[in-house]
């Protein structure tokens, strides 16, 4: 076939980019070329529009091994342990097809951070669904969890943590992201840069079917009327090859045969090959009748563009061939030596004994395109004025009810009993906390985990949510007893080819960064996923943010449910009413507008080491950070967790009583302590500046609130655990 | 004592297993579903995962894979062998236990604490044991036992089922049982008592400040009743 603009812009491409192509190759790519490129180049896998800004996000730290660049963000957990994790879209193909989508999406994270010698110990997920009420939800809900489930289950790896939403702008666009963390020997990391000429290239794993082809592309586009025919793009798991070839490849590593190692996932053979050979500066030649097949007569363009599932690309030391190969036999895996690493610095594809490519690896990276969008800032929305009249007017027990059992508030138990959350048999917290806890194995040591995403809050404004989000993945770490490490994203936004949209990624991106910063809290691995988007409308910006952190010894690790009758409640941190964008204003007051809580870094990393040096001395007993629904959300999940009451104080607070309850001011916790503790543990509160103020008393049963409101255990309970239980069986 | 435990391609509970047996005094093997000859054993397990990738039906693969046949000789032979999860689901596919497991029935994988009560303690696996309810953890999609009216009248006359699900107090109501087994059964015993098939993990609950520690109560026991 001849490739002319026409084909190109099939592929994706845009008319200059293809003049582009044609000039850096000085000729016209042929077919399989022209696909090589329009796979390099789509967003999903160049980063073109995003490039520019993700430059400026931190990424070093004392405790970073390996920043972005690699398969997965490496973290020093002391010992000569390290921590592989990073987290992953899979929006669109879940969209299409969410049992498969979802699958993949967990079985590629896994691959990514295995691939680096890892073995993986957590999985966590952050999943958005469009409004309960659309036609669509329930299905894709059920898909997506099946999905998530299936894979994570088969493979052994618990799931220990995540979040979902509910939100109209994801009707027509979900997004199911997927995080894996993994565990290896700091002298043990693989990476993927090749490294000396003439070493065998190896390709192992399942055979090459004609799935996934062009999944990358379709995942750089937007939705149209026309999606069900992109059924075909997504691709096809099979996580009880991928335990096998988990296993392999952890033996094989054991040993000293790898140089370099990249598993095979967006744009498969294509994209891994080339990442090899670039980062190593070598070129790569591949005989494409030696890759292992599923079906005849497969083009050299398939071949190298499908995305098959659970393949890995191994350039191994010469001589090492038979000792690998024993190993992938062993696993039942095919293992087939398909090339060798050159000096020419092209791509060389050899197929029917004729060269059907030659591509410089420099013009597929360094000289892919780099965008500078236009992008729009945002104005920080006007506060709404709230007459103390509409407050007065609502009953505190309905209004708590109905935050209970709001769809983004109400235990997600439906979904996360569908998943092993304890095999391993170092699960310490399990989903349902604030972040998820593993032992590390066979020792004292424990890493929480963490996944967030406030999209309301990045929608109002963008450069405050962006904040936000990693200041609340900060708290979930130190809720637990945990002092928080480094992060990993996942930006999920509409079309950058849209300023709004543009702006919203741009904005989000440096409150990101300005936070992790600030709060010495890297980002050492993530993802982009642009075009989330169905015809011209976008989703609430979304960027999930990824928190790791480590426990010293796992028999310390706080968890939320209170514990002891008649130990002190007290808040940490300030309440200033803050309502807009609350859980409050939408769900009773029907409020939309208005700007988010905002972000005082200053306030976040001191009230956060304040509460993890009263962690460290042991005062103690339970701790939860407020987020969504406020103080009184908070204080009913401890209840609901401890099985214990609480009776209120007054608080000496001016604002409304309502306002104090459900305000979604930031850098809060709460904290129960011993009463004999109070002293000393209000002496260093107020040493560090942190403002505090005890709020109750624990109980036998019931949470009374105040003298006219008083609400019992087992409301609490029917108003958090029954709405989404009976939304799947209705 | 000696154990062995079995690796099927795609088991993943082997190694959690391999740590139980091993903190409670076993000595230990991991023995591979290819090798045909089983090291001399007290007690063997077949662990939990997805053997085979639970293609075909649960554990029918690895039923017929080489170990299995001296798996079988020795339970035939009065050697102990417990099939934890996907090796109850093994253990029925060999025939060394009656019944089938069954998808559950709300057709959804299942992973939470749950109540079992073990009722009769004639047997080297229970005997000795100083409770009888205890606080046990599943994760399975294939867990709802079944088994003709024949056969459910021959294990109860014979005292085969070794564990039920219930409440906290004992009560074995429907109500109380996670998959919708017959009689709410989460294991079985054959015959002759030395072969046991449970839905529930005792290695996931051996350690109190992870998530419980009815599981140690369990191997503590097991491995005194074998001495």
């Amino acid at each position: 076939m001849l490739v002319n603009e026409k084909i190109a812009i099939e592929h994706g491409l845009k008319k200059d980019e293809y003049k582009k192509i044609c000039d850096l190759l000085k000729r016209t790519p042929n077919i399989t070329e022209l696909g090589i490129f329009s796979a390099m180049w789509n967003e999903h896998c160049s980063y073109k529009s995003s490039r520019l800004h993700l430059k400026k996000l931190p990424t070093k730290g004392k405790k970073v091994i390996q920043g972005p660049g690699e398969n997965a963000g490496v973290i020093d957990i002391e010992d000569g342990d390290a921590i592989v994790f990073k987290i992953e879209s899979h929006n669109h193909p879940s969209f299409i097809e969410p049992y498969q989508g979802a699958a993949t999406g967990v079985g590629g994270i896994m691959r990514d951070v295995f691939t680096m010698g890892a073995r993986p110990i957590a999985n966590l997920n952050s999943i958005h669904f469009g409004s309960p009420q659309h036609k669509k939800t329930k299905n894709l809900l059920r898909g997506v969890v099946h999905g998530i489930g299936g894979y994570g289950n088969c493979m052994g790896v618990p799931t220990i943590a995540g979040q979902t939403s509910f939100d109209s702008s994801y009707n027509g666009n979900i997004l199911v992201n997927a995080m894996t963390l993994g565990l290896v020997k700091k002298n043990k990391i693989f990476y993927s840069k090749a490294a000396g000429l003439n070493k065998p290239v190896i390709y192992v794993g399942s055979k090459t079917g004609r799935d996934g082809i062009h999944g990358a592309s379709m995942a750089s586009a937007s939705f149209d009327d026309k999606i069900e025919e992109k059924k075909p793009t997504v691709q096809v798991g099979d996580p009880f090859t991928e335990k096998l070839l988990l296993e392999a490849c952890l033996e094989l590593m054991a040993g000293d045969s790898i140089i370099a190692i990249q598993d095979m996932g967006a744009a498969g053979l294509t994209s891994s090959s080339i990442e090899m050979a670039s980062k190593g500066n070598l070129g790569i030649e591949i005989n494409l009748n030696k890759v292992p097949c599923r079906e005849t007569r497969m083009t050299p363009y398939e071949i190298m563009l499908s995305e098959s599932q659970e393949r890995m690309l191994i350039i191994l030391e010469n001589g090492k061939e038979t000792i690998a190969k024993k190993i992938f036999d062993k696993w039942n895996l095919d293992f087939a030596i398909i090339g060798k690493t050159t000096n020419s610095k092209n791509i060389e594809l050899f197929f029917d004994d004729e060269k059907v490519a030659n591509i410089p690896v420099n013009t597929l990276v360094e000289n892919s395109p780099m965008y500078d969008r236009k992008w729009k800032k945002a104005k920080i929305p006007k506060k709404n004025k709230i007459k103390n009249e509409i407050f007065n007017n609502l009953k505190i027990k309905d209004v708590l009810k109905k935050i209970l059992s709001n769809p983004n508030i109400c235990s997600k138990e439906w979904i996360w009993q569908q998943y092993d959350h304890t095999v391993m048999g170092d699960t310490i917290q399990k989903p349902g906390g604030d972040s998820g806890v593993v032992r590390v194995h066979g020792t004292e040591k424990a890493v929480a985990a963490s996944v967030d995403s406030s999209a309301v809050y990045c929608w109002a404004h963008p450069l405050t949510g962006g904040k936000q989000v990693v200041a609340e993945s900060w708290r979930n770490l130190i809720s637990v007893g945990a002092t928080p490490i480094a992060i990993t994203n996942c930006l999920n936004f509409g079309s950058p080819e849209n300023e709004e949209n543009m702006g919203e990624f741009v904005e989000c991106v440096e409150g990101i960064g300005e936070a992790s910063k600030y709060l010495n809290y890297p980002v050492v691995s993530g993802n982009v996923s642009f075009y989330n988007q169905t015809k011209d409308v976008g989703i609430k910006p979304t960027p999930s943010i990824g928190g790791i952190g480590l426990i010293k010894n796992y028999k310390n690790v706080i968890s939320m449910g209170f514990k002891e009758i008649d130990n002190s409640v007290l808040i940490i941190g300030k309440t200033e009413g803050h309502i807009d964008q609350s859980i409050f204003a939408r769900t009773i007051l029907d409020e939309k507008n208005g700007p988010p809580p905002e972000v005082n870094l200053f306030n976040e990393k001191n009230n956060g080491e304040s509460l993890l040096n009263l962690i460290d001395k042991g005062y103690i007993k339970s701790a939860h950070d407020i987020s969504l629904g406020g103080i009184l959300t908070a204080l009913s999940k401890m209840c609901i967790k401890g099985n214990k009451g609480i009776k209120l104080k007054r608080s000496k607070n001016l604002i409304n009583e309502i306002e104090f309850l459900f305000a979604e001011d930031q850098g809060r916790y709460i904290i129960e302590i011993d009463p004999k503790d109070f002293k000393e543990v209000t002496k260093i509160l107020n040493k560090n500046s942190v403002h505090h103020e005890e709020i109750g008393v624990i109980i036998e049963k019931d949470m009374i609130i105040n003298k006219k409101t008083k609400v019992t255990i087992d409301e609490l309970k029917s108003y958090n655990t029954n709405w989404l239980k009976n939304y799947m069986s209705s | 004592m000696k154990s062995s435990v079995i690796t099927f391609p795609g088991s993943n509970c082997d190694r959690d297993m391999d740590v139980a047996l091993n903190k409670f005094g076993f000595k230990n093997k991991m023995v591979w579903h290819n090798d045909s000859e089983l090291p001399k054993s007290d007690l063997v397990v077949l662990p939990g995962g997805f053997s085979y990738g639970d293609y075909l039906r649960c554990g029918s693969m690895a039923s017929k894979s080489k170990i299995m046949k001296s798996v079988i000789s020795f339970a035939k032979s009065g050697g102990m062998v417990m099939g934890i999860c996907n090796g109850f689901q093994i253990l029925v596919e060999t025939g060394l236990v009656p019944g089938v497991l069954l998808r559950n029935k709300y057709l959804e994988f299942i992973c939470k604490n749950v109540f079992v009560k073990i009722e009769d303690k004639n047997n080297s696996y229970f005997k000795n044991l100083e409770k009888n309810i205890f606080k046990f953890h599943i994760a399975h999609n294939e867990g709802n036992y079944f088994c003709t009216k024949d056969q459910l009248k021959e294990i109860e006359d014979n005292d085969q089922i070794a564990i039920y699900y219930c409440n906290k107090d004992g009560q074995t109501e429907e109500q109380f049982n996670p998959n919708g087994s017959i009689r709410n059964i989460a294991g079985i015993l054959n015959k002759e008592k030395n072969v046991l098939g449970m839905m529930p993990h005792p290695e996931r609950m051996i350690d109190l400040s992870l998530s419980g520690d009815d599981g140690a109560l369990f191997f503590k026991n097991l491995i005194n009743n074998i001495k």
